[in-house]
């Protein structure tokens, strides 16, 4: 108690310096339990009343009124788009499409094409990457020389932008000259050209997005283990469990809820993934590649709505999109009820 | 770990139960052996040699990164393409618009979310609970659901090109909101505020003597994450946004394209673009590290 005590002390000295300070806040006693003594009709008490019950959605409406103007509400507005024919050439001359729009993708091998490249780099992209960060984690959570260098170190890659980072990858991949074709043929392995062929291109978008995210979800991992209770290792040790079978276990069972959560956030990231391929494909990236070999269906949205100009299909795709991430939040969570029955 | 290590902005949920945990886990903790040492260096390596790389590549000529084999140190070349990127890039502008376009996000981020946060953690009202789970549950939305209304009520407005349109719908986020409810539900004593409250002090009053002491470490630990957020946003910029008027990943986006077809000069570009988040990680890497894994126990 002496802290708040103190604490109140420093708000009754500064009051005078409290800047957006109601009228109302002025009277003193007027707390909970103690009704102020000119009657609950007065308008202080009115006011204080008011304050109490008006402030909670005061403080939460700037969230919400962010989010109905710049999300919610265009998030509607995409799907009536979507039913129309919006060109960028003629924002003005919009007429109904119906479901013109979700019936071009559908029989549009393009689509289909975006479907699975988001697919196939999403899966080379997130597995090993979880993965290598639980290794990564592992090795950070022993006691170790320095180990805040160690973390901010496996962090940096997040400080980079996603097109920082790809165009000094570009540049590592370079056909001819590139670091890494360099480095192959010291083992033998000729060169590799790593923006035309198929999953070379893939490969190569993924490693972009393995390198920037590791090292976070490595923390994350980290943060998890280190609030695993120390009785279930000593416990699985009596049992005679050696070091792995302890990781194997006691760690991973326990780390359950959080690999979901990063399996949930990557499947999240690698369904919007856009910009890594974007850079990645040069002047003409919103292609994904001459052969569309890595146009995700991010970059196909915005290929379709900001470089070949058809808005109503660009809003047919982002709800295609919406509707595949609901989907697979729905599987997560039928994978984690599961998860969670069996145990 | 042991409890000094853990970085300032830390509540413990239960504090008798965490704290006997955690002293368990520091008695109990192995010491890394030199195989440990070793895969975590080549980590190290793999995560800071593209870094090291794309300033040796910005003090490099054209012709020469053309050549084979790469070069592996640096050149003489740096400032000149520094100049360069600076200028002919538009990486100063950009820059500049990075800093005003950031920097406003991450204050009103970080007040709106404070007093969001707040209400949800210590404010009693009706559909708290409900209304929470609904900001948490519009983080599943990805901001390509949103992006063809805006750009056509941008260019309704005469708006294109303008700083505001990137700032505002950023002004506050979910992650924000959530991250400073977990923080202040434990960091916070309930009888501060209700003592506050018995004082007579308004809602705002307490906000300001009670709850933002109580709450700074946390707000400089999201103010960081929402400026490496904002610093790196992409979609929305690069469609709002040209290179009239660019921020620091829309010019280096034009640069990816072709606008300046020289790769020493790109690389140069790509360090400027980057140089501000690293600095700020080389002094304050410590409270970005606790801010993400603090974010993550309670995520």
């Amino acid at each position: 108690m002496t802290s708040s005590k103190q604490a109140l002390a420093h708000s009754a000295s500064s009051a005078d310096a409290a800047p957006g300070e109601q009228p109302g806040a002025a009277g003193r006693a007027h707390g909970r339990g103690t009704p102020p003594p000119p009657g609950p009709g007065s308008w202080r008490s009115k006011l204080y009343r008011w304050d109490m019950k008006a402030s909670p959605y005061a403080f939460i409406s700037p969230f919400f009124i962010v989010f109905g103007a710049f999300s919610l509400v265009p998030l509607l507005y995409t799907a009536w788009y979507s039913l129309h024919n919006v060109q960028l050439a003629d924002l003005d001359g919009q007429s109904w499409a119906g479901l013109k729009n979700y019936e071009n993708l559908l029989s549009s091998d393009f689509f289909w094409n975006s479907l699975w490249v988001t697919f196939a780099i999403g899966v080379i992209s997130t597995v090993p990457q979880l993965l290598m960060a639980i290794g990564l984690a592992h090795l950070l959570n022993y006691k170790l020389r320095g180990s805040t260098v160690w973390r901010v170190v496996m962090l940096t890659p997040y400080a980079t932008s996603v097109a920082a980072a790809t165009l000094v990858f570009v540049l590592l991949y370079s056909w001819d000259g590139g670091m890494i074709n360099w480095m192959l043929g010291f083992v033998g392995i000729d060169p590799v050209n790593w923006t035309e062929s198929d999953w070379g291109s893939k490969f190569a978008v993924s490693t972009i997005v393995i390198w920037r995210w590791t090292g976070y979800n490595a923390l994350i991992y980290l943060a998890a283990m280190q609030a695993i209770p120390a009785d279930l290792y000593e416990s699985a040790a009596m049992d005679g469990a050696n070091r792995w079978q302890q990781f194997i276990h006691v760690t991973i069972p326990q780390l359950r809820p959080t690999i979901l959560f990063t399996v949930v956030v990557s499947t999240i990231g690698a369904t919007q993934l856009f910009g890594e391929p974007l850079l990645f494909g040069g002047v003409s990236g919103s292609k994904g590649g001459s052969g569309h070999q890595f146009q995700t269906l991010g970059l196909y949205m915005y290929d379709q709505g900001w470089i070949i100009g058809n808005l109503g299909k660009a809003s047919a795709i982002a709800w295609s999109m919406f509707l595949i991430l609901l989907i697979v939040a729905a599987v997560n969570l039928l994978i984690s009820r599961r998860l969670r029955k069996s145990q | 770990m042991t409890a000094t290590q853990l970085t300032p902005p830390q509540a413990e949920k239960k504090p008798p139960r965490r704290a006997r945990t955690r002293v368990m886990g520091a008695g109990k903790q192995l010491h890394a052996g030199p195989v440990t040492y070793i895969v975590l260096t080549l980590f190290a390596l793999v995560s800071l040699a593209p870094l090291v790389w794309t300033a040796i590549a910005a003090s490099r000529t054209n012709t020469r990164l053309a050549q084979t084999p790469p070069p592996l140190w640096f050149g003489g070349n740096l400032f000149k393409n520094l100049q360069t990127a600076w200028e002919e890039a538009g990486l100063g502008t950009a820059m500049v618009n990075s800093v005003i376009v950031a920097g406003t996000i991450t204050v009103a981020t970080v007040l709106f979310s404070t007093l969001a946060g707040f209400a949800f953690a210590k404010l009693r009202f009706k559909f708290s609970n409900l209304l929470l789970l609904l900001t948490i549950g519009t983080m599943m939305v990805p901001p390509q659901l949103a992006v063809v209304p805006l750009y056509l009520w941008m260019a309704d407005l005469g708006w294109s090109n303008q700083l505001q349109t990137v700032v505002l719908p950023t002004l506050v986020t979910a992650f924000g909101v959530f991250f400073m409810r977990q923080y202040l539900v434990q960091a916070l004593p309930t009888e501060l505020i209700e003592a506050a409250r018995v004082d007579g002090a308004s809602s705002l009053r307490v906000v300001w003597h009670v709850v933002f002491p109580a709450a700074r470490p946390a707000m400089a630990v999201l103010g960081l994450l929402t400026f490496v957020f904002a610093w790196n946003d992409f979609l929305w910029p690069i469609i709002a946004l040209n290179q009239e008027n660019p921020t620091v990943q829309v010019a280096l986006n034009s640069l990816g394209t072709g606008y300046v077809p020289d790769q020493s000069v790109i690389m140069a570009g790509a360090l400027l673009g980057t140089l501000p988040l690293l600095i700020a990680f080389l002094l304050f890497g410590k409270q970005i590290v606790g801010g993400i894994m603090q974010g993550a126990i309670k995520g």
